[in-house]
Formats: structure tokens, sequence, C-alpha cells
């Protein structure tokens, strides 16, 4: 039996931890509410009112409309490449077998664990080359790649467990892979489909390296980049410095909170190895 | 063909049928996968044994730039910042978490969900904007020196992002924060999973809080520790983007680390060999932790 005091720590200790875990986000929200003439470089709390007009000076001075848009744009486009692509080659390797399925899977895998690091160098020349720098493609074409890696293992697991039966049943009926697919296993796999959706989101939206090497121009940069780089030009300015942050940290986080369990699955899924 | 041959033909084979059409299914992924991610990872390990400006013409360079991560100090140090990140980045949250995990193991959590969605928060935030709110932490006017200050230790304020000494703790403070969620998470829901029997017969074998942590909860969160470690020595060795925005490596290369260091010499310094080695070298690093780590905590199954 617990006592009483065990209780108490237990929860007294819980609340330490959502404390620590809530006062960066916090001290942002209220730093983005603050006056602008604050020369604070810290947190402030927002005096005389909230200050609304900073968001709106970030969305316009610090361009994050712009931003926004490119960041929604690269975004949509590489879910949605994700995935279809992802979803074609889980189901081949989930329930067909032929030669070099399993290497050719394991070589997905392996895009799990692969650093960034090691592919943004070629990856720029390569691109530079091609003179697709500056351009969405340079953003879009890369982090397809790399979400593939969750994508496909992800969604190989999803229908490696989807019923046999069901498949069986299907094939009687005289339905083809093709149909089978889209008629049967894909309305079945919404929730294994959008895990990989929100996920595959998150990352992409949030991601930095391969737009801070792939633009130099104003016009492609996306959240993150418009972040840094707004930081560099206008590191004083604490009240828009934050105000952009919740403009970017905003979609994830409602997102996050409204799915949080299929969100984390999927996050914690990604690196459990069969 | 009866209809019941059908079935039984087609119960024999599907799924898992063998279907050279899987190729055609596999094909467009791999096109994509192949071209932006094999391929390139194949160049970097090309390009790491060339000298090359990114202009002109590459010289080889045998393994010139992989014996300067032994020799170099500017190379050596980002890979023992990385090492030394990874007490605050992966060791630091794990064990806050296997601490919280052992007290919680005891007790039936109310608002769970409440408190997985907010601990867990830290995760989803971009880094980037986990490192503009800790700037204003760590600034010299910020929230921790204020807090010092207040309880009478304003002598250890300091400019910590610009101090020699305490810039990388305090960018290590900052992983900790990002990681210690994801590993509480983790563990919690683990803890939740062991047997209560298990406990109450530690307990009638006489065994206290520690021969009960020792022996029913860290042989049970096994397979948790496994993956919270693998996820954060893996982000912790791939950070960049928390180096680029609290430090930007500095000061001088204190907080430099080996993904920053890719940046830099590649398209700060135009030594794209060089940065090509530490992108292969980082990349063997992560490969040879996280097989360590399933050895060691998963024992006989790896």
């Amino acid at each position: 039996m617990t006592t009483r005091l065990e209780r108490t720590v237990t929860y007294g200790i819980l609340a330490l931890f959502t404390v620590i875990a809530l006062t960066p986000v916090i001290g942002i929200l209220s730093t983005a509410f603050g006056s602008q003439s604050s020369l604070d470089t810290g947190f402030s709390l927002p005096k005389g009112g909230l200050h609304w007009s900073n968001f709106a000076d970030a969305w316009s001075r610090g361009h994050f409309g712009t931003y926004l848009g490119n960041s929604v744009l690269v975004t949509a486009v590489v879910v949605a490449a994700t995935t279809v692509l992802a979803v074609l080659a889980a189901y081949a390797f989930g329930v067909m077998r032929f030669p070099g399925s399993t290497v050719l899977f394991h070589l997905f895998v392996i895009g799990l664990t692969l650093p960034q690091e090691a592919l943004v160098v070629p990856l720029y020349f390569d691109l530079r080359y091609a003179e697709l720098t500056d351009s969405y493609w340079a953003l879009i074409l890369p982090q397809t790649a790399q979400s593939l890696a969750f994508g496909v293992f992800w969604m190989r697991t999803y229908f490696r467990g989807s019923a046999r039966s069901v498949i069986e049943a299907a094939r009687i009926d005289g339905a083809n892979t093709w149909t089978t697919l889209w008629r049967v296993l894909v309305p079945m796999g919404r929730p294994a489909i959008s895990t990989m959706v929100v996920i595959t989101f998150m990352w992409t939206w949030n991601e930095f390296l391969m737009a801070l090497v792939m633009v130099s121009d104003e016009a492609h940069r996306t959240v993150p980049l418009g972040l840094a780089f707004f930081q560099g030009q206008h590191s004083s300015d604490a009240a828009l410095l934050a105000a952009a942050s919740v403009l970017i940290a905003l979609p994830v986080v409602v997102v996050y909170v409204a799915l949080q369990r299929r969100f984390i699955e999927g996050m914690l899924g990604g690196a459990v190895k069969e | 063909m009866k209809p019941t041959a059908v079935t039984r033909a087609y119960r024999r084979r599907a799924p898992g049928e063998p279907r050279a059409i899987g190729y055609v299914y596999i094909l467009p992924a791999l096109i994509v996968y192949a071209a932006f991610l094999l391929y390139p990872f194949g160049q970097s390990v090309w390009l790491s044994f060339v000298h090359w400006d990114g202009l002109t013409v590459a010289t080889p360079a045998g393994f010139d730039n992989y014996r300067a991560l032994f020799s170099d100090a500017s190379l050596r140090a980002p890979f023992l910042h990385a090492l030394l990140l990874l007490v605050f980045y992966a060791a630091l949250p794990v064990a806050i978490g296997l601490l919280l995990a052992a007290l919680m193991s005891r007790v039936r959590i109310r608002g769970m969900t409440f408190f997985r969605t907010v601990l867990f928060l830290p995760q989803v935030l971009a880094l980037i904007v986990v490192g503009v709110a800790w700037r204003s932490i760590l600034a010299p006017d910020g929230l921790l020196n204020d807090a010092l200050r207040a309880v009478g230790l304003g002598g250890l304020a300091r400019p910590w992002l610009g101090d020699y000494t305490w810039a990388l703790p305090a960018v290590g403070v900052v992983g900790t924060w990002v990681g210690t969620g994801l590993c509480m998470v983790l563990f919690l829901a683990g803890a939740q999973r062991i047997p209560r029997e298990l406990y109450e017969a530690a307990r009638m074998d006489g065994a206290g809080p520690l021969r009960e942590f020792l022996t029913v909860t860290l042989p049970g969160l096994r397979p948790q520790i496994a993956v919270a470690l693998t996820l954060t020595v893996v982000a912790g060795l791939r950070n960049f983007d928390l180096i680029y925005i609290t430090t930007s490596g500095g000061p001088g290369n204190a907080t430099s680390v080996p993904a920053y260091e890719v940046y830099h010499r590649a398209f700060e310094t135009n030594q794209v060999g060089s940065a090509a080695a530490v992108g292969v070298a980082l990349t063997v690093l992560i490969f040879v932790l996280t097989v360590t780590v399933s050895r060691l905590v998963e024992g006989r199954r790896a």
C-alpha cells in the first residue's frame, strides 16, 4: 500500500517537472505580448495590456507572412509525397515476398540513424549544379527522402499487422493488389497513416539545417530559418523575436495537443527496432 | 477450377506471396531515397578522401582528412564536446527519468494525460525556438541570473553562453530540458506496465526501496531504457540547430560540435573534404554507440 506521504511527494515532483518544462514556454509567450521598447533581453511580463501588435509586426516587418507561406507549401508537398511513396513501398515490404526485399528494407531503415550532416554537403553541391538551390525543390526532395526512412518503417509495421484474412477476402472478391491497397488497407489504416503524417509534418516544419544550406535568398526561407536570421538582425528586439517564435511553434503545438497520444506513439515507435 | 480450389490456392499463397510486382510498388520511393539520401552519402564518403575547396579541382587526400580528426585539435575538440554533451543530452535525462519512474511505479497517477502532454512538449518545439527561449533564460539579464540574484547568489551570475567554462554545460542543460520529458514519458508508461505483484513479492521478501528498484523496476524498464538511450544519443550527436542558434560554436570553439563543424568547414571556410570526413566519422560514431547501447541494455537479446 502506498502512503499518503509517498503520494504527495510523487505529485510534488511531477508538478516540479511540469513547471520546469513550461517555464521557457510561458516565458516566450509572456515576452511575445510584452512591450517592444523593453531593453531586457531576458523574459518580460506584458505591461500595460497585451501587445497583440507584436504578431502583426513580426508578420510584416519580419516577413513571417512569406516564411509561413513557404513552410506551408514545403511541408504540404513533403508530407503528401512521403505518405504516398511510403504507403506504396511499405505495402510491398509488408505483404509481398520477393528476392532482395529484406536487404532493400534494411536500406530504408538505415536512414533512421544516418545524420543529415553526412548528406548535406554533397546534396548542396549536387543541387547547385542542377541549379535547384534557392528553389522549393532543394527543400522538398532531400526532406522527402529523409522522411521515407521513418514512413516505410512505420507503415510496414502496419501492413504486417493488418489482418491476413482481410487481404485474402479481398483477393477472393477479385481485387488485385492495387485495389486491395487503396480500397481496403488504406481506409483501415487511417490511424497509422495519420500518425505518420503528423510526425512528418513536425519534422519538416521544424527542419533547419537543410533550409540554412539550400536557401540563401529571402523569398524561399522557411520559418525556422526566418527566425534565425531575424535573431541575427534584431537580437535586442525580444518582444518581436518571441512573437515570431510563437507563430512558428503554434501550428505544431496545436496538432500535438489535439493528437498527443498518436504523436508520442509515433515518435517513440520510430526508434523501436523489431 | 472449382471455387474451393481457388480459395485454397489463394489461402496458401496470400499474403506474403511471391510477387515480382512488389518491385514496382517500391520503385518510386527507392528512386527518391536513393537519389537524395543513399547517393549523397556515398558522395560524402568519396569527398572525405579528397582535398577540395568547393571550386577548383579536387585532389586526392588519402586518409589525411581522417588522420586530422585525431591530430588536429580544432577537430578533436568538437568530438570531445559531443561526447561530454551526451552526459547532458542522454545520461541525465535517462537518470532523472528513472528516478521518477521509480517513485511513480508505486503510485497510480491521476491526470497522467496532462502530465504526459506537458512533459513531452519540449520534444515537439522547433529547436530553433527552444534556442531562442533559452537564450533569454541564460542571458546576462535573463531569468537564471535574476533568480540567482534574488536568492543572494548574485556572485554566481554570469553571461552563461559567453563564458568559456560554462557555455558547454549551459548548452547541455538545454539538451537535458529537451530530453528529460521524453525519457519520463517512456519510463512512466513502462513502469505502469510492471505487474504490481512483483512489487508485493519484493516487499514480502523484505526488500527496501533501493532493492525494489534494482530487482523490479530496473529490469522491467530495460526495453524502454534502450529506446530512450538510442533516441537521446542519436538526437544529441545530430544536434546542430541548438548550437547554431545559442552559441554558433563559441566562445572561441568552446561549444563546437561535429554537426556544427561540418557546416562551418563546408560552407564557411571551404574545407569540403574535411567537412565530409567529419560527417562520415559522426555517422560511424552514431552507429557504434547505438549498437553498443542495444548490446549493453538489451543484453541477451542483441
